[in-house]
């Protein structure tokens, strides 16, 4: 029995494990204690739970316990990582180096930095959506502190060459920080083997709760300082004040714990089912365009551009099924996709394109529903679409002169 | 976003899908808009030249639900109109008609330009062509 609408947003947010909210439901209630306290039980109980969980999140990565702040979430993880280290090493150099395709959380934050007088260079990434490593190269010089390039890409799934970047980081003594929110816990991230000093990762992306993600922070060679962006009781060796969310915390060892043991099975049978979901698309449909590398890529995302027809048409008609479309009409801006536009994907089928996220809880029987119903509804709006039809007649749409409005 | 139900209505159930041949002398052809904007109509009317009244409407259209369902409306509304009825027809009546939300307006101001651009083109046809 299938169970409506499908969820294929795996990229968005995941479903918390009934497993991980199982280890949770304690931590409200009964265990509910504060873990900066000191002088009793509650206080204890709270404070052992948060050193397993992090032991838990730490093992997810390769990481020391000791290395592990956590943070309400990626957005701040990024803050913290980008805006403390820099500001932390002022002294050394002003220049920081992201890439186009970066998430906003890092974006963001560059663009805030660059209002304070620090310069930041933002790569451009190859058609395939990943960064060339030559252009990185070329872009470190003697002021660069820190070098911020995401693991694996929210829209298109494509994962950065990270160890090659973090060896180069090393060798020019530049900090190194990635976004792992979406390759954590999906494929083998170990912060060793990528040199990085500083790595983002949150719950609600890996099966835990939502509200609650971690920083890692390098503490042996080199050991990393960074200047806390919130004030207060000095919590998590003080770069992050604040009362910890310890069901969330716990909830994210679980989670985390779970990734590791499974992800080999997991991320095996999640690769079928998108490689099935992709087979068929491709069988019913002709002009179809896969937005970034498929060969570096996570193992359930599927990016693919619907030539002719606009996505949030596409999304109306499939509306029994979740998934996100890089098309401006659904988000506030105007603009499609950045991360489309980056690759150097048209305006047009950056428009056309619908982002596939699929996830432990998915079922072949989904992937085959999907498919169908992505078939029949590309098919009906393409019957409907002006631009199909002058394709059709051998009308070449790039040199129209379109009357825009 | 929620949609209205017209709106579902016309996107589940276009009325006149569909191509009139463009060379056709008492055919009029509006294209506006542009795919890298995320909409293009293509609308398309037939005028009796006996009668001066609309008695054929088709679209296609690029776009989302609220561009498809605009366009759609006005194919409705076209039928049975003169040419100089069917320039009344302004973008607030779809907007009102299809409720569509402040950030969909642009939809229905797309429609009536259609509108306005398939006239003016059967307009100019009757003009040049042969007078018979």
């Amino acid at each position: 029995m299938l169970k409506f609408p499908i969820y294929f947003d795996n990229q968005a947010t995941t479903p918390v494990d009934p497993r991980v909210l199982e280890a949770m439901l304690p931590y409200f209630t009964e265990r509910f204690g504060n873990a900066a306290s000191r002088n009793h039980r509650y206080g204890w109980e709270a404070e052992e739970a948060v050193e397993a969980a992090r032991k838990q999140v730490a093992d997810l990565i390769g990481a020391n316990p000791k290395e592990i702040v956590f943070t309400s979430g990626a957005t701040e993880s990024d803050n913290l990582a980008i805006k403390g280290a820099v500001y932390m090493y002022r002294e050394k150099g002003d220049h920081v180096i992201t890439a186009l395709t970066e998430h906003k959380a890092v974006i963001d934050t560059c663009k805030r930095l660059e209002k304070e007088g620090f310069r930041v260079t933002y790569l451009p990434v190859k058609p395939d959506g990943l960064v060339d490593l030559d252009a990185l190269r070329d872009a470190i010089t003697a002021k660069t502190v820190l070098i911020t390039i995401m693991a694996a890409n929210n829209e298109i799934g494509v994962l950065q060459p990270v160890a090659e970047i973090g060896a180069m980081a090393k060798e020019r003594g530049v900090l190194f920080h990635t976004d792992a929110v979406q390759a954590a816990g999906k494929v083998p991230f170990d912060v060793n083997a990528c040199n990085a000093h500083l790595a983002s990762i949150s719950a609600h992306k890996m099966y835990g709760p939502k509200g609650v993600g971690a920083l890692y922070v390098r503490r042996r060679q080199p050991r990393v300082l960074l200047s806390p962006i919130i004030d207060g009781g000095g919590h998590e060796r003080g770069m992050r004040s604040g009362t910890l969310n310890v069901p969330g915390i716990v909830g994210f060892g679980k989670a985390a714990e779970l990734c590791r043991l499974e992800m080999a099975q997991e991320s095996a049978r999640i690769r079928a089912l998108r490689d099935r979901l992709n087979a068929k698309l491709h069988a019913g449909l002709d002009e179809l365009h896969v937005n970034g590398s498929m060969e570096h890529r996570l193992p359930g995302n599927l990016n693919i551009s619907f030539a002719y027809v606009e996505g949030e048409s596409l999304l109306m008609g499939i509306n029994d099924v979740a998934v996100s479309s890089g098309s401006a009409c659904t988000s506030a801006s105007l603009e499609p996709s950045y991360v489309l536009k980056a690759l150097g994907t048209g305006d047009d089928l950056a428009h056309s394109s619908i982002r596939f996220g699929l996830g432990r809880f998915n079922t072949e029987d989904e992937v085959d529903y999907v498919a169908g119903k992505v078939v029949a509804v590309v098919r009906k709006l393409r019957e409907m679409s002006p631009l199909y039809e002058m394709a059709k007649d051998g009308v070449d749409l790039a040199k129209m002169e379109w009357r825009e409005h | 976003m929620a949609y209205s139900d017209k709106v579902v209505d016309h996107f589940n159930n276009p009325r006149n899908v569909g191509s009139l041949p463009k060379q056709d002398p008492t055919v009029g052809t509006g294209l506006v808009g542009a795919p890298e904007c995320g909409d293009v109509m293509k609308l398309q009317v037939r005028v009796n030249p006996e009668t001066g009244v609309i008695d054929e409407a088709k679209f296609k259209t690029f776009g989302c639900g609220s561009a498809i369902a605009s366009s759609s409306l006005a194919t409705e509304w076209l039928k049975g109109k003169t040419v100089d009825e069917a320039l009344t027809i302004k973008n607030t009546d779809i907007v009102a008609e299809l409720s569509l939300p402040p950030v969909k307006v642009h939809c229905s101001v797309l429609a009536e330009d259609a509108i306005k651009a398939a006239i003016a083109d059967y307009q100019q046809k009757q003009q040049a062509g042969p007078s018979s």
